[in-house]
Protein backbone atom coordinates (compact mmCIF):
# COMPACT_ATOMS: atom_id res chain seq x y z
CA UNK A 1 0.00 0.00 0.00
CA UNK A 2 1.45 3.21 -1.00
CA UNK A 3 1.90 5.59 1.96
CA UNK A 4 -0.07 8.51 0.42
CA UNK A 5 -3.11 6.45 0.77
CA UNK A 6 -2.75 6.08 4.19
CA UNK A 7 -4.02 9.48 4.36
CA UNK A 8 -6.85 10.91 2.73
CA UNK A 9 -6.22 13.46 -0.47
CA UNK A 10 -6.46 17.04 0.80
CA UNK A 11 -8.28 19.57 -1.08
CA UNK A 12 -6.33 22.45 -0.06
CA UNK A 13 -3.48 23.73 1.93
CA UNK A 14 0.06 22.11 2.24
CA UNK A 15 1.52 18.53 1.99
CA UNK A 16 5.07 17.73 3.14
CA UNK A 17 7.16 14.63 1.67
CA UNK A 18 10.20 12.86 2.71
CA UNK A 19 10.61 13.68 6.03
CA UNK A 20 13.19 11.67 7.77
CA UNK A 21 11.62 8.99 9.80
CA UNK A 22 10.74 10.24 13.08
CA UNK A 23 10.76 13.59 12.73
CA UNK A 24 7.47 14.77 11.67
CA UNK A 25 6.50 16.02 15.71
CA UNK A 26 10.08 18.03 15.41
CA UNK A 27 8.44 19.27 11.78
CA UNK A 28 5.50 20.87 13.32
CA UNK A 29 6.68 22.06 16.28
CA UNK A 30 9.32 23.71 14.16
CA UNK A 31 6.81 25.63 11.94
CA UNK A 32 4.88 26.45 15.53
CA UNK A 33 1.66 24.14 14.20
CA UNK A 34 1.99 22.31 17.14
CA UNK A 35 -1.04 24.28 19.59
CA UNK A 36 -3.17 26.55 18.92
CA UNK A 37 -3.97 26.19 15.22
CA UNK A 38 -7.54 25.11 13.94
CA UNK A 39 -5.82 23.39 10.83
CA UNK A 40 -6.45 19.63 10.36
CA UNK A 41 -3.08 18.00 10.28
CA UNK A 42 -2.76 14.51 9.26
CA UNK A 43 0.39 12.87 9.47
CA UNK A 44 2.11 9.36 9.00
CA UNK A 45 5.62 8.08 10.50
CA UNK A 46 8.00 5.52 9.47
CA UNK A 47 6.37 4.48 6.36
CA UNK A 48 8.35 2.70 4.01
CA UNK A 49 10.50 4.87 1.23
CA UNK A 50 12.39 4.16 -2.06
CA UNK A 51 14.69 6.96 -1.48
CA UNK A 52 15.08 6.90 2.70
CA UNK A 53 14.38 3.94 3.52
CA UNK A 54 11.63 4.75 5.83
CA UNK A 55 10.16 8.41 5.71
CA UNK A 56 7.08 10.92 7.44
CA UNK A 57 4.24 12.62 5.66
CA UNK A 58 2.68 15.66 7.05
CA UNK A 59 -0.45 16.97 5.31
CA UNK A 60 -1.63 20.58 6.84
CA UNK A 61 -5.27 21.61 5.49
CA UNK A 62 -5.92 24.71 4.29
CA UNK A 63 -3.03 26.41 4.69
CA UNK A 64 -0.20 27.56 2.50
CA UNK A 65 3.15 27.65 3.88
CA UNK A 66 5.26 30.42 3.09
CA UNK A 67 9.16 30.47 2.30
CA UNK A 68 10.44 31.91 5.63
CA UNK A 69 8.56 28.71 6.97
CA UNK A 70 9.75 26.25 4.62
CA UNK A 71 13.19 27.62 5.81
CA UNK A 72 13.13 26.81 9.21
CA UNK A 73 11.70 23.12 7.84
CA UNK A 74 15.79 23.00 6.10
CA UNK A 75 16.75 22.61 9.79
CA UNK A 76 14.96 19.18 9.99
CA UNK A 77 13.88 17.51 6.95
CA UNK A 78 16.16 19.48 4.42
CA UNK A 79 15.18 16.97 2.04
CA UNK A 80 12.32 17.27 2.13
CA UNK A 81 9.25 18.21 -1.03
CA UNK A 82 6.45 20.05 -0.26
CA UNK A 83 3.75 20.80 -2.63
CA UNK A 84 0.72 23.50 -2.09
CA UNK A 85 -2.57 21.83 -3.15
CA UNK A 86 -5.37 23.84 -5.07
CA UNK A 87 -8.70 21.46 -5.44
CA UNK A 88 -7.02 18.33 -5.40
CA UNK A 89 -3.96 18.86 -7.09
CA UNK A 90 -0.55 20.47 -6.92
CA UNK A 91 -0.31 23.75 -7.73
CA UNK A 92 2.77 24.55 -6.85
CA UNK A 93 6.09 22.71 -5.58
CA UNK A 94 8.48 24.55 -3.21
CA UNK A 95 11.72 23.95 -2.30
CA UNK A 96 13.53 24.68 1.32
CA UNK A 97 16.40 26.65 1.13
CA UNK A 98 19.19 26.07 3.90
CA UNK A 99 20.63 29.55 3.81
CA UNK A 100 23.88 30.60 5.89
CA UNK A 101 22.34 32.26 8.52
CA UNK A 102 19.41 32.21 11.18
CA UNK A 103 18.05 35.22 11.63
CA UNK A 104 15.15 35.60 14.93
CA UNK A 105 14.33 31.76 13.91
CA UNK A 106 16.71 30.17 16.99
CA UNK A 107 17.40 31.10 20.03
CA UNK A 108 21.26 30.12 21.50
CA UNK A 109 21.21 27.47 23.76
CA UNK A 110 24.57 28.44 25.22
CA UNK A 111 22.85 29.78 29.03
CA UNK A 112 26.20 32.66 29.34
CA UNK A 113 25.74 33.84 25.64
CA UNK A 114 24.84 37.69 25.62
CA UNK A 115 21.64 36.73 23.87
CA UNK A 116 19.91 35.04 27.43
CA UNK A 117 19.09 38.43 28.57
CA UNK A 118 15.20 38.61 26.38
CA UNK A 119 15.47 42.86 26.79
CA UNK A 120 18.60 42.61 24.77
CA UNK A 121 16.93 44.00 21.65
CA UNK A 122 19.15 42.38 18.51
CA UNK A 123 17.96 39.43 16.77
CA UNK A 124 19.10 36.20 17.41
CA UNK A 125 21.53 35.26 14.76
CA UNK A 126 22.79 31.74 14.10
CA UNK A 127 25.76 30.80 11.43
CA UNK A 128 24.63 27.31 9.36
CA UNK A 129 28.61 25.93 9.58
CA UNK A 130 27.79 23.23 7.15
CA UNK A 131 24.60 21.61 5.97
CA UNK A 132 26.12 18.10 5.89
CA UNK A 133 26.32 16.88 8.53
CA UNK A 134 24.50 20.10 10.24
CA UNK A 135 26.63 22.52 12.36
CA UNK A 136 25.17 25.76 13.53
CA UNK A 137 26.43 27.96 15.49
CA UNK A 138 25.58 31.48 17.47
CA UNK A 139 26.77 34.32 15.47
CA UNK A 140 27.60 36.20 19.16
CA UNK A 141 29.06 33.62 21.02
CA UNK A 142 30.32 31.22 18.69
CA UNK A 143 28.71 27.91 20.69
CA UNK A 144 28.05 24.82 18.39
CA UNK A 145 24.38 24.08 18.78
CA UNK A 146 23.38 20.89 19.27
CA UNK A 147 20.83 19.83 16.63
CA UNK A 148 18.61 17.10 18.04
CA UNK A 149 17.49 19.90 20.53
CA UNK A 150 17.33 22.93 18.28
CA UNK A 151 13.64 22.88 18.12
CA UNK A 152 13.44 23.61 21.90
CA UNK A 153 15.33 27.13 20.95
CA UNK A 154 12.34 27.93 17.84
CA UNK A 155 11.60 31.56 18.33
CA UNK B 1 35.79 47.08 9.33
CA UNK B 2 37.99 48.69 12.38
CA UNK B 3 36.72 46.06 15.03
CA UNK B 4 38.57 43.05 16.53
CA UNK B 5 36.30 40.77 17.83
CA UNK B 6 38.09 37.28 17.52
CA UNK B 7 41.41 36.25 15.63
CA UNK B 8 39.26 35.79 12.25
CA UNK B 9 39.22 39.60 11.97
CA UNK B 10 42.20 39.74 11.10
CA UNK B 11 44.73 37.81 8.60
CA UNK B 12 48.18 36.50 9.02
CA UNK B 13 49.58 39.84 6.72
CA UNK B 14 47.63 42.18 9.15
CA UNK B 15 48.86 40.37 12.45
CA UNK B 16 52.22 40.79 11.30
CA UNK B 17 51.82 44.43 10.57
CA UNK B 18 50.29 45.20 13.47
CA UNK B 19 53.34 43.44 15.35
CA UNK B 20 56.14 45.31 13.19
CA UNK B 21 53.77 48.67 14.30
CA UNK B 22 54.06 47.67 17.91
CA UNK B 23 57.92 47.00 17.67
CA UNK B 24 57.86 51.23 16.10
CA UNK B 25 56.06 52.05 18.69
CA UNK B 26 58.31 50.72 21.75
CA UNK B 27 59.80 54.07 22.85
CA UNK B 28 56.43 55.66 22.98
CA UNK B 29 55.14 52.70 25.25
CA UNK B 30 58.22 52.98 27.51
CA UNK B 31 57.77 56.95 27.80
CA UNK B 32 60.75 57.76 26.02
CA UNK B 33 59.20 59.28 23.02
CA UNK B 34 55.95 61.18 23.18
CA UNK B 35 54.12 60.82 19.95
CA UNK B 36 50.32 62.23 20.08
CA UNK B 37 48.90 60.21 17.17
CA UNK B 38 45.64 59.73 18.95
CA UNK B 39 45.57 63.00 19.99
CA UNK B 40 41.56 64.54 20.17
CA UNK B 41 40.45 61.11 20.03
CA UNK B 42 38.12 59.27 22.94
CA UNK B 43 39.18 55.51 24.12
CA UNK B 44 35.89 53.91 26.06
CA UNK B 45 37.38 51.97 28.23
CA UNK B 46 34.53 49.21 29.31
CA UNK B 47 34.94 46.83 31.49
CA UNK B 48 32.01 45.15 33.39
CA UNK B 49 34.14 42.63 34.35
CA UNK B 50 37.42 42.35 36.64
CA UNK B 51 40.98 43.47 35.04
CA UNK B 52 44.06 44.83 35.84
CA UNK B 53 46.44 44.49 32.60
CA UNK B 54 44.02 44.96 29.86
CA UNK B 55 42.45 47.78 31.53
CA UNK B 56 45.50 49.93 32.38
CA UNK B 57 47.63 49.44 29.46
CA UNK B 58 45.09 49.97 27.08
CA UNK B 59 45.11 53.45 28.69
CA UNK B 60 48.44 53.77 29.17
CA UNK B 61 48.51 53.40 25.18
CA UNK B 62 45.47 55.44 24.52
CA UNK B 63 47.18 58.22 26.99
CA UNK B 64 51.10 58.07 25.64
CA UNK B 65 49.63 58.82 22.08
CA UNK B 66 47.85 61.44 23.19
CA UNK B 67 44.48 60.26 23.56
CA UNK B 68 41.75 60.58 26.13
CA UNK B 69 40.11 57.85 28.13
CA UNK B 70 36.65 57.19 29.57
CA UNK B 71 36.64 54.42 31.81
CA UNK B 72 33.07 52.64 32.93
CA UNK B 73 32.10 49.66 34.78
CA UNK B 74 29.15 47.99 35.59
CA UNK B 75 29.41 48.98 39.52
CA UNK B 76 28.65 52.52 39.69
CA UNK B 77 26.34 52.93 36.18
CA UNK B 78 23.20 52.19 34.56
CA UNK B 79 24.44 48.60 34.15
CA UNK B 80 23.83 48.12 38.16
CA UNK B 81 20.02 49.28 37.54
CA UNK B 82 19.32 46.73 34.99
CA UNK B 83 20.55 49.07 31.30
CA UNK B 84 20.64 46.42 28.55
CA UNK B 85 24.11 46.45 26.84
CA UNK B 86 22.54 47.58 23.64
CA UNK B 87 21.57 50.93 25.37
CA UNK B 88 25.03 51.26 27.53
CA UNK B 89 26.70 51.09 23.94
CA UNK B 90 24.28 53.69 22.52
CA UNK B 91 25.63 56.05 25.09
CA UNK B 92 29.01 55.05 24.25
CA UNK B 93 28.89 55.29 20.51
CA UNK B 94 28.05 58.84 21.42
CA UNK B 95 30.68 60.04 23.80
CA UNK B 96 33.33 57.98 22.50
CA UNK B 97 35.58 57.29 19.02
CA UNK B 98 36.46 53.74 19.83
CA UNK B 99 35.91 51.31 22.96
CA UNK B 100 37.48 48.23 24.96
CA UNK B 101 34.88 45.64 26.28
CA UNK B 102 35.08 42.94 28.48
CA UNK B 103 32.03 41.31 29.48
CA UNK B 104 31.33 38.21 31.28
CA UNK B 105 28.75 36.75 28.84
CA UNK B 106 30.10 34.97 25.75
CA UNK B 107 29.08 37.03 22.74
CA UNK B 108 29.08 40.50 23.99
CA UNK B 109 31.63 41.90 22.37
CA UNK B 110 30.04 41.07 19.03
CA UNK B 111 27.08 42.05 20.09
CA UNK B 112 28.49 45.48 20.89
CA UNK B 113 30.06 45.73 17.38
CA UNK B 114 26.77 44.96 16.10
CA UNK B 115 24.37 47.49 17.94
CA UNK B 116 27.24 50.79 17.50
CA UNK B 117 29.36 52.62 14.56
CA UNK B 118 32.41 53.09 16.49
CA UNK B 119 35.10 50.00 16.38
CA UNK B 120 34.94 47.91 19.05
CA UNK B 121 38.16 45.68 20.43
CA UNK B 122 36.87 42.41 22.26
CA UNK B 123 38.82 42.61 25.80
CA UNK B 124 37.46 39.38 26.97
CA UNK B 125 33.92 38.04 26.75
CA UNK B 126 33.20 35.34 28.87
CA UNK B 127 35.14 32.12 28.13
CA UNK B 128 35.00 33.33 24.37
CA UNK B 129 37.91 35.02 22.83
CA UNK B 130 40.23 37.57 23.90
CA UNK B 131 42.37 38.65 20.84
CA UNK B 132 44.37 41.73 21.88
CA UNK B 133 46.06 39.32 24.92
CA UNK B 134 46.93 37.19 21.72
CA UNK B 135 48.20 39.83 19.73
CA UNK B 136 50.19 40.93 22.49
CA UNK B 137 51.23 36.89 22.89
CA UNK B 138 52.22 37.20 19.70
CA UNK B 139 54.43 40.24 19.74
CA UNK B 140 56.15 38.44 23.09
CA UNK B 141 56.31 34.98 21.46
CA UNK B 142 57.82 36.85 18.04
CA UNK B 143 60.26 38.70 20.07
CA UNK B 144 61.88 35.88 21.85
CA UNK B 145 61.67 33.42 18.59
CA UNK B 146 62.28 35.50 15.91
CA UNK B 147 59.69 34.09 14.00
CA UNK B 148 55.90 32.83 14.98
CA UNK B 149 56.60 30.00 12.02
CA UNK B 150 56.16 26.37 13.06
CA UNK B 151 56.57 26.51 17.07
CA UNK B 152 55.74 24.35 19.46
CA UNK B 153 53.47 25.45 22.26
CA UNK B 154 52.20 23.80 25.35
CA UNK B 155 49.50 25.18 26.61
CA UNK B 156 48.36 24.21 30.53
CA UNK B 157 45.58 24.82 32.78
CA UNK B 158 42.21 26.00 32.10
CA UNK B 159 41.98 25.68 28.72
CA UNK B 160 37.64 25.09 28.81
CA UNK B 161 37.20 28.91 30.22
CA UNK B 162 40.65 30.09 29.43
CA UNK B 163 40.38 32.55 26.47
CA UNK B 164 43.19 33.46 25.91
CA UNK B 165 44.25 29.92 24.98
CA UNK B 166 41.46 30.14 22.70
CA UNK B 167 42.57 33.28 21.09
CA UNK B 168 45.80 32.13 21.09
CA UNK B 169 45.74 28.54 19.68
CA UNK B 170 43.48 29.73 16.64
CA UNK B 171 46.16 32.31 15.46
CA UNK B 172 49.05 30.08 16.19
CA UNK B 173 47.29 27.11 14.07
CA UNK B 174 47.81 29.42 11.23
CA UNK B 175 51.31 30.11 11.54
CA UNK B 176 51.94 26.21 11.61
CA UNK B 177 52.60 25.71 15.41
CA UNK B 178 52.25 22.04 16.60
CA UNK B 179 49.85 22.69 19.63
CA UNK B 180 49.98 20.40 23.52
CA UNK B 181 46.59 21.68 24.95
CA UNK B 182 47.42 20.24 28.84
CA UNK B 183 44.48 19.95 31.35
CA UNK B 184 41.96 18.23 33.41
CA UNK B 185 39.56 16.19 31.27
CA UNK B 186 37.16 18.48 32.77
CA UNK B 187 38.92 21.49 32.11
CA UNK B 188 39.77 20.35 28.30
CA UNK B 189 39.52 22.91 25.19
CA UNK B 190 36.13 23.39 23.88
CA UNK B 191 35.20 20.33 21.01
CA UNK B 192 34.08 23.19 18.89
CA UNK B 193 37.80 25.08 19.20
CA UNK B 194 39.60 22.28 18.78
CA UNK B 195 37.86 20.71 15.74
CA UNK B 196 38.29 24.48 14.16
CA UNK B 197 42.21 24.15 15.02
CA UNK B 198 42.31 20.29 13.21
CA UNK B 199 40.63 21.92 9.95
CA UNK B 200 43.05 25.06 10.07
CA UNK B 201 45.39 22.54 9.74
CA UNK B 202 46.91 22.37 13.19
CA UNK B 203 48.94 19.43 14.62
CA UNK B 204 47.44 19.18 18.21
CA UNK B 205 48.06 16.83 20.96
CA UNK B 206 46.14 16.38 24.04
CA UNK B 207 46.89 15.29 27.48
CA UNK B 208 46.79 15.63 30.96
CA UNK B 209 50.31 15.16 31.64
CA UNK B 210 52.70 18.40 31.69
CA UNK B 211 55.93 17.29 32.41
CA UNK B 212 56.39 14.93 29.41
CA UNK B 213 56.17 17.93 26.97
CA UNK B 214 58.28 20.36 28.77
CA UNK B 215 61.56 19.23 26.90
CA UNK B 216 60.60 20.06 23.20
CA UNK B 217 58.33 23.28 23.69
CA UNK B 218 59.76 26.35 22.15
CA UNK B 219 57.02 28.39 24.62
CA UNK B 220 55.10 26.87 27.38
CA UNK B 221 51.74 29.30 27.93
CA UNK B 222 50.89 28.53 31.66
CA UNK B 223 47.17 29.56 32.66
CA UNK B 224 45.31 29.91 36.03
CA UNK B 225 42.60 27.68 36.67
CA UNK B 226 39.24 30.37 36.85
CA UNK B 227 37.79 30.06 40.26
CA UNK B 228 34.95 32.35 38.76
CA UNK B 229 34.40 30.59 36.46
CA UNK B 230 33.49 27.27 37.81
CA UNK B 231 29.27 26.90 38.22
CA UNK B 232 30.02 24.83 41.21
CA UNK B 233 32.75 25.33 43.78
CA UNK B 234 33.29 21.30 44.17
CA UNK B 235 34.59 21.15 40.73
CA UNK B 236 36.78 23.47 41.24
CA UNK B 237 38.34 22.14 44.45
CA UNK B 238 38.75 18.74 42.13
CA UNK B 239 41.43 20.41 39.73
CA UNK B 240 42.81 23.32 41.98
CA UNK B 241 46.78 23.33 41.93
CA UNK B 242 46.85 20.11 39.76
CA UNK B 243 49.70 21.84 37.74
CA UNK B 244 52.10 23.43 39.22
CA UNK B 245 55.75 24.18 37.25
CA UNK B 246 58.76 25.26 38.88
CA UNK B 247 62.06 25.93 38.16
CA UNK B 248 63.28 22.48 38.53
CA UNK B 249 60.66 21.02 35.74
CA UNK B 250 62.70 23.83 33.46
CA UNK B 251 66.26 21.67 33.94
CA UNK B 252 65.59 19.70 30.45
CA UNK B 253 64.18 22.67 28.34
CA UNK B 254 65.33 23.94 25.19
CA UNK B 255 67.72 27.38 26.01
CA UNK B 256 65.36 29.43 24.43
CA UNK B 257 62.40 28.35 25.56
CA UNK B 258 59.72 31.02 27.23
CA UNK B 259 57.82 30.43 29.75
CA UNK B 260 54.49 32.65 29.30
CA UNK B 261 51.00 33.38 31.65
CA UNK B 262 48.18 35.59 31.11
CA UNK B 263 48.28 36.49 34.54
CA UNK B 264 46.80 36.55 37.69
CA UNK B 265 48.48 33.38 38.76
CA UNK B 266 47.73 32.02 42.06
CA UNK B 267 49.84 28.72 42.21
CA UNK B 268 50.01 27.18 38.65
CA UNK B 269 53.44 29.06 38.41
CA UNK B 270 56.05 29.34 41.31
CA UNK B 271 57.59 32.05 41.58
CA UNK B 272 61.36 30.30 41.31
CA UNK B 273 60.98 30.51 37.72
CA UNK B 274 60.65 33.79 37.79
CA UNK B 275 64.64 34.01 38.03
CA UNK B 276 64.96 31.39 35.22
CA UNK B 277 65.97 33.30 31.45
CA UNK B 278 62.69 31.32 30.38
CA UNK B 279 60.21 33.46 32.17
CA UNK B 280 58.71 35.83 30.60
CA UNK B 281 55.39 36.76 31.93
CA UNK B 282 56.20 40.26 33.18
CA UNK B 283 57.65 41.38 29.84
CA UNK B 284 54.59 39.85 28.00
CA UNK B 285 52.53 41.57 30.39
CA UNK B 286 54.24 45.12 29.40
CA UNK B 287 53.57 43.90 25.99
CA UNK B 288 50.51 44.97 25.69
CA UNK B 289 51.27 48.54 25.84
CA UNK B 290 52.53 48.63 22.51
CA UNK B 291 50.53 45.96 20.68
CA UNK B 292 47.08 47.82 22.05
CA UNK B 293 48.93 51.14 20.67
CA UNK B 294 49.37 49.40 17.09
CA UNK B 295 45.95 47.94 17.39
CA UNK B 296 44.23 50.95 18.79
CA UNK B 297 45.80 53.21 15.65
CA UNK B 298 45.02 50.57 13.14
CA UNK B 299 41.17 50.52 14.45
CA UNK B 300 41.27 54.31 13.90
CA UNK B 301 42.38 54.45 10.82
CA UNK B 302 45.74 55.97 12.08
CA UNK B 303 49.55 55.43 10.29
CA UNK B 304 52.08 55.28 12.11
CA UNK B 305 55.57 56.22 11.37
CA UNK B 306 58.00 52.96 10.30
CA UNK B 307 60.54 54.42 12.57
CA UNK B 308 60.33 56.21 15.74
CA UNK B 309 62.98 58.73 16.73
CA UNK B 310 63.71 59.72 19.92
Amino acid sequence: MSEMRRVTAICNGTAIDHIPSGHALQVLKMLRLDVGRSNPISMVMNVPSGKMGRKDVLKIEDRELNQEELDRLALIAPKASVAIIRNYHVAEKRTIELGTELINIVRCSFSNCITQNPREPLPHKLKIISAEPMKIRCFYCGKNQNIDEIVDYII
Amino acid sequence: MGDLITMDDLTNEEILQVLDNARSLLPVAKGDVYLPLLQGKVLGNLFFENSTRTRMSFETAMKRLGGEVLNLSSIGSSVAKGETLYDTMQMVDGYADIAVIRHPNQGAAQYSADAVEIPILNGGDGAGNHPTQTMLDLFTIREAHGSLEGLNVMMVGDLRYGRTTHSLSHALVRFGAKITLVSPESLRMPDEIVSDLISHGGEINETEEMSLSIDSADVIYMTRIQKERFPDEDEYIQVAGIYKLTEDDLSGAKAGMIVMHPLPRVNELDASVDSTKHARYFQQAFNGVPTRMALLCRSLGVKIPKKVNK
